[in-house]
């Protein structure tokens, strides 16, 4: 009796859930591009210790988004936005630091001195298009990763990768397939959590979610990209860290 | 560098014998066959050595598919190539069998007309496959400079820096035609022109001591892993085919053609090694299903990841030659020289095109950048993939019977007789 009770509870927990996860949008993501693989105790225990969320986003161009407000609409304002409001009760903070233009191995080699300003909980790691467009040899760019994370480490944070975006229009002259392979390479053998922004967008396009290919001045679609990417960020983070909303409140 | 997998060194038994042997064996099937696909070239027959191998062309001109097919990126006919079903992928057969048909065919010359004539010849081949490769280059270059002129996103202000290039046409044009230059995708002729320089020392070693020639690549291709050597790119880093590594499987096809083959013939019939390929090729199978399916990830255990990772296609992981082997050995098996399906009338469109190589690999490319273009300019779904890939298809086969065509035509011209037996012998190209 009592495991049936503890089934049915069970299920009316995880359907709701579900149903708090899911955000009232047309890009969700589906489960298997969002992995729950790693944990990232650090900031587990800074939302259930601290009630406090420091994220540091450290990142190439992609990281950003020009035009009026570039800042407000790009994907590290969306996820502050969002986990504060999946994350009630909590102080959240995410700064980005961007560094247009920077391979890998120069934010890995300025990621002590990010680290030791922000103290973050949670350093967000953007990395692979500078590299794939300067074509740095994917060998150098493994060994970058790994001194980014070594840093990241010793910085008392947890890490998440985020690798580079999907763009149709420039496959047949930006190879990115090499470094995505490395990225997702260096994340299993270190554990460290993977956003696979490469395959999500991939499934956004496919879905007819976005029109990747359409040529547009304007900033409202990247601006709806960055809306769900900080949101399926925001969604990854939770799950990975058990952080997941109902949870949270019963415990408190 | 990339700890190397120590256990599978490239698994080739050197047999004792070393004489210098130019022909293969031949049944009077093969022999029949070549002729008659041959009927062209006349010296072809006259020479009376071992004739074409009909199964080169056949997985030539599949290869040349696949690579195709390949090309386009967001395609989903390309999930039915073999790279998604094994380390290995069409570049290691179409290198392999480039290197055993340049042995096959520059092999005689020499062995007739000597060194001299044999490595004009092979280099005239390589002035050839330059103008072919500068050709694309031009393609390329009028493609993106397309894109450049028409599309525009702010989504995407980062990724379009890679056409900051077009800024600077002379430096990139200039580092182009040096071969250092070049767009994806565009690896392969590069890789085959390095490969076809270097031949001419390499053939006139293989002719005499043909197992010496096959260490002396090894030891190229395992000095390259050890000291990390490759030719340098524009702007950054290295080549992607590094010839270097690559050289052995090229190397390898060679020493096949020059006797190699008939010497491992007793490996290849046995049936351990039957097994051992084909359970090296289940294995690879495996480990490539838990790349696509990403649930299946966990049941590859941390130490075997930890070793077999990442798996090199720059340098040519002995991973990826073991599989190669492992096809190979399991195609000789049961696609023997004299199979009849070699004459069906389905497999001869793919052996029309492996006959024509270098035309339809750069076709095949053109195709791939053409289909790609299209696909972007509609945001075509599966449909307009399919499409695309088999009227791509379509065209690199109808081209390829246009060239036989051709070249028949100018073969019973009695002027043209006149010529000297190209690479082009026996209705194949080196």
């Amino acid at each position: 009796m009592r495991v049936i009770t503890g089934i049915l509870a069970s299920i009316v927990l995880v359907g709701a859930a579900i149903a708090a996860a899911e955000p009232q949008s047309d890009c969700d993501v589906p489960e298997w591009l969002i992995p729950a693989q790693s944990n990232l105790n650090r900031v587990t225990s800074a939302i259930k210790d601290h009630h406090r969320l420091d994220v540091s986003v450290i990142g190439s161009r992609s990281s950003a988004l020009s035009g009026p407000d570039g800042a407000r609409f790009s994907y590290p304002a969306q996820l502050e936005q969002t986990l504060r409001e999946r994350l009630p009760g909590n102080d959240i903070k995410v700064t980005a630091h961007i560094a247009s233009g920077q391979t890998t191995a120069e934010m890995a080699a300025d990621l002590p001195k990010v680290l030791a300003e922000d103290r973050p909980a949670l350093a967000i790691w953007q990395a692979g298009t500078v590299d794939a467009l300067r074509g740095v040899e994917p060998e150098d760019f493994r060994v970058s990763l790994d001194q980014g994370l070594d840093a990241i480490a010793a910085g008392n944070a947890d890490a998440l990768m985020m690798n580079m975006q999907y763009s149709p229009r420039t496959e047949s002259m930006l190879s990115v397939a090499p470094f995505a392979d490395v990225m997702h390479w260096v994340a299993e053998q270190r554990g460290v959590v993977l956003f696979d922004r490469l395959a999500i967008m991939r499934y956004w396009s496919d879905e007819g979610t976005f029109d990747l290919y359409a040529a547009t001045t304007g900033y409202a679609m990247a601006r709806h990209v960055h809306e769900c990417i900080g949101r399926a960020l925001a969604a990854q983070i939770i799950d990975a860290a058990h952080l997941d909303a109902d949870k949270m409140q019963t415990t408190r | 560098m990339v700890p190397a997998p120590t256990s599978t060194t490239p698994s080739v038994a050197v047999p004792k014998s070393a004489t210098p042997q130019l022909s293969a064996p031949q049944s009077p099937t093969a022999q029949s066959l070549a002729a008659q696909s041959s009927a062209s070239q006349p010296s072809a027959v006259h020479l009376g050595a071992a004739e074409r191998d009909l199964r080169l062309d056949l997985f030539r001109g599949l290869a040349l598919w696949l690579i195709f097919l390949d090309h386009i990126p967001e395609n989903i006919v390309s999930w039915i190539t073999i790279r998604n079903y094994g380390f290995s992928d069409a570049t290691e057969i179409f290198i392999f069998i480039s290197g055993y048909t340049a042995a096959f065919v520059y092999g005689r010359t020499m062995g007739e007309r000597g060194f001299v004539l044999a490595s004009a010849r092979i280099l005239r081949r390589a002035w050839q496959i330059y103008v072919a490769h500068i050709f694309l280059f031009t393609i390329f270059m009028a493609e993106i400079a397309y894109v450049a002129a028409t599309f525009e996103n702010p989504l995407y202000a980062e990724e379009m820096n890679i056409l900051d290039f077009l800024k600077q046409p002379d430096v990139t044009i200039f580092q182009a035609l040096l071969l250092k230059f070049k767009p994806v995708n565009m690896d392969v002729l590069p890789l085959y022109i390095v490969l076809l320089l270097l031949f001419p020392p390499m053939l006139y070693l293989l002719l005499r001591a043909p197992n010496l020639a096959l260490a002396g690549s090894a030891v190229v291709y395992a000095l390259a892993w050890k000291l990390d050597f490759n030719l340098p790119a524009y702007p950054n880093g290295v080549w992607f085919f590094n010839p270097f590594a690559w050289q052995l499987l090229f190397v390898f096809g060679a020493w096949c053609a020059l006797g190699g083959a008939h010497r491992l013939r007793h490996v290849m019939q046995s049936r351990a090694v039957l097994v051992v390929a084909i359970a090296y090729l289940l294995f690879a199978f495996a480990i490539t299903l838990t790349w696509h399916v990403e649930s299946l990830e966990r049941f590859v255990p941390t130490w075997l990841a930890d070793w077999m990772y990442p798996i090199d296609k720059t340098n040519l992981d002995v991973l990826r030659f073991a599989h190669f082997l492992a096809l190979a050995a399991v195609t000789v098996r049961f696609v023997p020289r004299d199979w009849p399906g070699l004459r069906s009338p389905i497999l001869r469109p793919a052996i029309v095109c492996g006959q024509h190589s270098l035309e339809i690999f750069c076709l095949g490319v053109f195709l791939a950048f053409a289909g790609q273009f299209i696909i972007a300019e509609t945001s075509g779904g599966p449909l307009l993939q399919t499409a695309v890939s088999v009227l791509g298809i379509i065209l690199m086969v109808a081209t390829a019977y246009l060239i036989s065509w051709y070249k028949t035509m100018e073969g019973r011209n009695p002027r043209s007789r006149v010529k000297p037996p190209d690479a082009d012998l026996a209705g194949g190209e080196a």
